[in-house]
């Protein structure tokens, strides 16, 4: 029998990793719901700015907030970058070249990674103290970040809700056209949408490197969740991506405690082919 | 000079040419209807006109600008609103949603309290479901969104096209109601509908269209006594 402590443990573990799998599931739903292209390559980015904070802070001896800032500045100008570079050209192809010409890019940035950086684990060293709360430990290393994720979701949240252009971001993904002729130009909310998937994608990556070690198939790690945690969660449906982001990262430290972490990822694409025959449009979908 | 002004537009989608020279003016403060059958090119100049659909051939100038070519959302910002067919609202927003989009140019947002202020004065039934999904609302609750979404634009012309589609009778003569409360507050309405008897009764000026060509032009009381409007239209 496991110890109820190390259960609890692994799930509050669970809800600190749900935090920053929902960071990378909603940046990647937002460019999808609005774009309709799915970025095959968006945890590769991800990786890129991982690489950044590790030569600044590691390497450099920047302060950790810069080389924060520095990454979701990266992260922004990375996803105008792919929008403008690779996806306006294809946006009216099929299909099944996008996700080819997504596809392409992810096998591109590894193969640069690899040929820039060689395929070293390469981590930032940070000793941040454990508290304690009625037996179990938690770890500042995992709390900060979480706590990050959410305020980053909050005002994500807010500016989809609040703000003009937020609201239009949802507006173009309902209907391109009829957002035309209230004067807003299609390609600029693309590109505001590209921008802030990718500013996700920085914020992820300059938190993700104080946990995990970056390397160049850093991707393969968190691409396939993060897709999974999208279709399950309903492709384009935020709120559901939010939940599957929790349900997927529960799964995986239970299951990691109880068998292995191996046994972890085996049980959540159980779980995930599963309820893809059980509700195809997504946990949240309507039925019918 | 009139305020809109077609002359001899072309326009079509593919190899298909939907618009044969078409030549058609709106004055300011007028109300002007476009009336014909199913497939005449209604909808097609309605969409010429705001931007979405490239003319081929022809001018478009709009109060002395040359609009020919531009996109759709330039076009707005000259101050065309086009209600299109089917409405086309963002279904899941809600109505205060659908109304702010309507604000959303710059010129437009400066005035956003003002104007929502007078949609909600227009259609008090709005404001009572402005929390709700506009995906929600009933038929003609929902054009009255469309048309008070357009408003928000703050436009010098209205296009409309078949704000009556897919109403309920009683609902086509509230809608008709309104439509005149508009036109009464000063609006420029240029409208393309298939209730011919209706709209004769709201514009001052009518075309027919057929087959992509301008048939006729006149007064909206001399076109409704033309003996073939009104046994292929009116149906009297």
């Amino acid at each position: 029998m496991i110890d109820p402590i190390f259960l609890a443990e692994a799930a509050l573990n669970g809800i600190m990793l749900g935090g920053i799998l929902a960071l990378l599931a909603l940046g990647l739903n937002l460019i999808f719901g609005v774009i309709d292209i799915v970025w095959i390559a968006y945890v590769d980015l991800v990786m890129l700015c991982m690489y950044l904070v590790y030569y600044l802070v590691q390497v450099y001896g920047w302060p950790v907030w810069l080389g924060a800032l520095a990454s979701i500045a990266l992260g922004a100008l990375l996803g105008i970058g792919v929008h403008l570079l690779i996806i306006t050209p294809i946006l009216g192809s099929a299909p099944i070249n996008q996700l080819l010409a997504t596809g392409g890019l992810l096998f591109f940035l590894q193969s640069f990674a690899t040929f820039l950086w060689t395929t070293d684990h390469k981590s930032v060293r940070m000793s941040l103290p454990s508290f304690e709360v009625g037996g179990i430990f938690v770890p500042l290393t995992r709390l900060i970040p979480f706590a990050i994720s959410i305020v980053a979701l909050i005002g994500l949240y807010l500016f989809l809700t609040r703000t003009f252009v937020g609201t239009a971001i949802r507006a173009v993904s309902q209907d391109r056209e009829a957002m035309s002729l209230m004067g807003a130009n299609p390609q600029r909310i693309y590109i505001v949408t590209s921008a802030v998937g990718g500013l996700m994608a920085g914020l992820a990556g300059a938190l993700l490197i104080f946990q995990y070690s970056v390397h160049p198939f850093f991707g393969g790690q968190f691409g396939p969740l993060t897709f999974m945690i999208c279709v399950l969660g309903g492709l384009g449906n935020m709120v559901g991506a939010f939940v599957a982001s929790f349900i997927m990262s529960e799964i995986i430290s239970l299951a990691g405690v109880i068998w292995s972490t191996e046994m972890g990822y085996v049980i959540a694409f159980v779980v995930f082919i599963v309820m893809i025959f059980a509700r195809p449009g997504g946990i949240l979908a309507r039925r019918g | 000079m009139s305020l809109l002004e077609l002359t001899s537009v072309t326009a079509g989608y593919g190899h298909f040419t939907a618009l044969w020279d078409v030549a058609l003016r709106v004055e300011r403060g007028e109300a002007v209807a476009v009336v014909g059958p199913n497939g005449a090119g209604k909808t097609t100049l309605l969409r010429v006109i705001s931007g979405i659909l490239p003319v081929r051939a022809g001018t478009l100038t709009f109060d002395g600008a040359a609009l020919a070519g531009r996109p759709a959302h330039e076009v707005v910002a000259h101050g065309i609103a086009h209600v299109p067919e089917g409405r086309r609202l963002f279904p899941a927003l809600s109505v205060a949603e659908n109304l702010k989009m309507g604000a959303y140019l710059p010129a437009a947002r400066a005035h956003y309290r003002e104007s929502l202020e007078r949609v909600w004065a227009l259609f008090p039934v709005l404001a009572e479901r402005k929390a709700q999904r506009a995906g929600s609302l009933s038929g003609g609750e929902q054009q009255m969104l469309a048309i008070g979404r357009a408003l928000m634009s703050r436009p010098r012309l209205i296009l409309l096209d078949e704000p009556s589609m897919g109403l309920a009778p009683v609902m086509v003569l509230r809608l008709f109601e309104l439509i005149h409360r508009i036109r009464a507050e000063g609006y420029t309405i240029l409208v393309v509908e298939q209730n011919v008897r209706q709209v004769l009764k709201l514009v001052d000026r009518a075309y027919l269209l057929e087959v992509g060509r301008i048939k006729m032009e006149g007064r909206a009381a001399e076109l409704a006594e033309q003996d073939f409007v009104r046994k292929a239209y009116v149906g009297l």
